[in-house]
């Protein structure tokens, strides 16, 4: 007896014609806009870059007509030219990324990240101070923000999910209102109610006032999502079992959302690790170290690239690309965080 | 000796009711409670800034928001002499906003198609990652870019639209002076509001019910086909909510704009030139040398500044629920 081994045909994927045929248009159309840019005034990336799309267009059409006639024409025009906008959305995005990692590593070195600035200046010579304050600054600040607004937005997450009281409407509308405000009014916001009515001056726990405005929206949204993803079986059982609607939430929607909260409060982090205008206000700017959330001005990154930008000389400017440089990289680590949370399952 | 027979004993009838126990009145008091805080916070900020802007608001009326003056002088007796007005940066507001919209609504849905739909696999996951990526940039990442890297390019794009559009009067310049002008700063507030409105478009073009794809193909409809008779008059609803999100975004936004824009008290509908304004950032602007009547006033212009974000807000949630109603 010998088994026959059926191979599984898969009739939508190109074949080998197909692939030949796009790599020959995507050649002929380089070449095209190549050929062009040199003949023609026409010149520079951005010339390259168009006129390679129209060529690979006006190519990639005729095999499309001898395959698919003329209705395949539209077809592969807006495979293109979506295409199109995906790579020049990503551009920009690598356009960024490259110039922070590019500029900001020629000012990183061991003591930008284990000093202060209390005894340099924006304008001195690269090498001298640091701005662990201003790392340690942030993280207090977001400490801050996260304690206020996590217990914040989950429970209004949890009543526009669980209870789904009365005035879930209202509730669901202001929040995508609170969404919206912009930065720089949250900072105004906590200097008119607190620093000018009280004796309270700026301090780092202003400033994570200010930025719990901006978070617990994000949270707010996010953790709705994924609480709204917990199948409604589960909650149906835990009542079934006889559980309160209290012990329900805590013992079964909750755990079920575990990963898709912390994501939610990590969201909300990367959403204000970076908000400059309201520390203006709120939290000043200090070159050491501060240890007490309660008083007095407090370094942060934001603002650190903020004077450096505005200082405008290239010491400064290269301070501003290197701390905006850490700044990334702590958002990204949180945003892989987030990630490598959320993909994880809850424990049995 | 006998034993007695027991006694039945019947237990009382179990009392059933809809009323919660205790351990949940309390739990739905506090998550209720909770829920309001949103509520507090946005009428404690409309509160507080009026408050501390009433005065501004008094003397000068409604010309605070038609005029375009913004000065403090003092007349012979030493007595300042205020002009506060807001319309050129009203003005300079929406015409930033609209060019960024001009740009990013079509590259969003562009992305966003190509995302759900063209994209393989691998490269999706990638470029989703890259769209997440770019919401998380910090906006003063933007302004630095914005005016480090992007400006030599966009300065470049400006020239060149000068000289072959420049009889458009928006593309026109009294001046040969292209940076930092409503056009850049434009192109800034752009690219951090593609992730808004990519991520939307893509939500409810991934949610676009398969027996209408499905049909659309049994059909004989080409992607592309299908896509312009399913996909985008289910997603429009999407697309214009996501767009007015990013709008909303881009009405606020204050580090990323004051870091390429040139502002300046005059009304410019010249795109290209380099002269511009945008509520947020005057207030950046003006806040350090501000005297007590001019941060009254730019109390008053955050007010402002929150209630047109607040009523962008509303319109998108309303437009993005009708049209989803009327997609049923």
């Amino acid at each position: 007896m010998s088994t026959t081994s059926v191979k599984p045909i898969r009739p939508w994927a190109p074949s080998v014609t197909d692939r030949a045929m796009t790599a020959l248009s995507v050649f002929l159309a380089a070449l095209t806009s190549v050929v062009i840019v040199a003949t023609t005034p026409m010149k520079g990336k951005i010339a390259y870059f168009f006129l390679f799309f129209i060529a690979w267009f006006v190519i990639d059409s005729i095999f499309i007509v001898r395959k698919m006639g003329a209705k395949g024409i539209r077809d592969g025009l807006a495979a293109k030219v979506t295409l199109f906008g995906a790579v020049i959305v990503s551009m920009a995005v690598f356009s960024i990324l490259w110039a922070t990692i590019s500029r900001g590593v020629k000012g990183l070195n061991l003591a930008f990240v284990t000093e202060n600035m209390r005894n340099a200046s924006m304008f001195d010579p690269i090498g001298k101070g640091g701005i662990l304050h201003a790392i340690l600054g942030t993280l207090m600040l977001i400490a801050i923000a996260i304690i206020i607004s996590v217990p914040m937005g989950i429970l209004t997450a949890l009543y526009l999910t669980e209870i789904k009281g009365r005035a879930a409407g209202l509730i669901q509308f202001l929040v995508q209102a609170m969404s919206g405000v912009p930065s720089v009014v949250a900072g105004l916001f906590i200097y008119a109610a607190i620093i000018l009515n009280t004796p309270l001056r700026s301090s780092a726990f202003l400033g994570g006032l200010a930025l719990t405005i901006l978070m617990v929206p994000t949270v707010t949204r996010t953790a709705q999502e994924v609480l709204n993803l917990v199948p409604r079986d589960l909650r149906e059982a835990g009542l079934a079992m006889g559980a309160t609607q209290w012990k329900t939430v805590a013992l079964v929607v909750v755990p079920a959302a575990r990963s898709g909260l912390i994501t939610a409060t990590i969201l909300g982090v990367a959403r204000i690790a970076g908000e400059t205008a309201p520390l203006l206000f709120t939290v000043g700017v200090f070159d050491s170290y501060n240890f007490n959330p309660f008083k007095g001005d407090q370094g942060t990154i934001p603002t650190v690239v903020w004077r450096g930008l505005l200082g405008g000389t290239p010491e400064s400017v290269q301070r501003a690309w290197s701390a905006i440089l850490v700044l990334l990289v702590v958002v990204l680590t949180m945003f892989v965080l987030a990630r490598s949370l959320g993909s994880r399952q809850p424990k049995k | 000796m006998s034993v007695a027979a027991p006694t039945k004993v019947t237990p009382p009838a179990r009392v059933i009711t809809t009323k919660p126990r205790v351990s949940d009145q309390i739990f739905r008091a506090i998550v209720t409670a909770f829920s309001f805080s949103a509520l507090v916070i946005l009428s404690l900020i409309a509160l507080f800034l009026l408050l501390k802007g009433f005065n501004t608001f008094k003397e000068q009326g409604f010309g605070f928001i038609t005029n375009f003056e913004w000065s403090v002088t003092q007349d012979a007796a030493g007595k300042d002499v205020t002009h506060f007005g807001l319309q050129a940066m009203l003005i300079g507001t929406v015409v930033i906003s609209f060019v960024a919209l001009v740009i990013a609504v079509p590259l969003s849905v562009l992305t966003a198609l190509f995302l759900t739909f063209y994209a393989p696999e691998r490269v999706k996951k990638i470029l989703v990652t890259i769209v997440d990526l770019m919401a998380a940039f910090p906006s003063i990442l933007y302004g630095l870019w914005g005016f480090f890297v992007l400006m030599p390019m966009a300065v470049y794009w400006a020239k060149l639209l000068y000289k072959w559009l420049g009889w458009i009067y928006i593309f026109d310049v009294p001046d040969p002076v292209f940076s930092r002008s409503p056009f850049i700063a434009g192109i800034v507030l752009s690219v951090m509001i593609i992730p808004i409105i990519t991520s939307v478009s893509r939500e409810v073009f991934s949610q676009t019910p398969l027996d209408r794809v499905q049909a659309a193909y049994a059909l004989g409809a080409t992607k592309w086909g299908m896509i312009r008779a399913v996909v985008l008059p289910f997603g429009a609803g999407g697309v214009v909510g996501g767009s007015m999100l990013g709008l909303g975004r881009a009405f606020g936004e204050t580090v990323a704009v004051f870091s390429v824009l040139n502002i300046v008290f005059r009304t410019n509908f010249h795109i290209l030139f380099t002269q511009g304004g945008n509520v947020a950032s005057m207030i950046i602007q003006k806040w350090g040398e501000a005297g007590k009547s001019e941060i009254s006033a730019l109390m008053a212009a955050g007010l402002v500044l929150f209630g047109l974000t607040l009523i962008v807000n509303f319109l998108a949630n309303a437009v993005v629920n009708r049209t989803v109603k009327s997609g049923r």
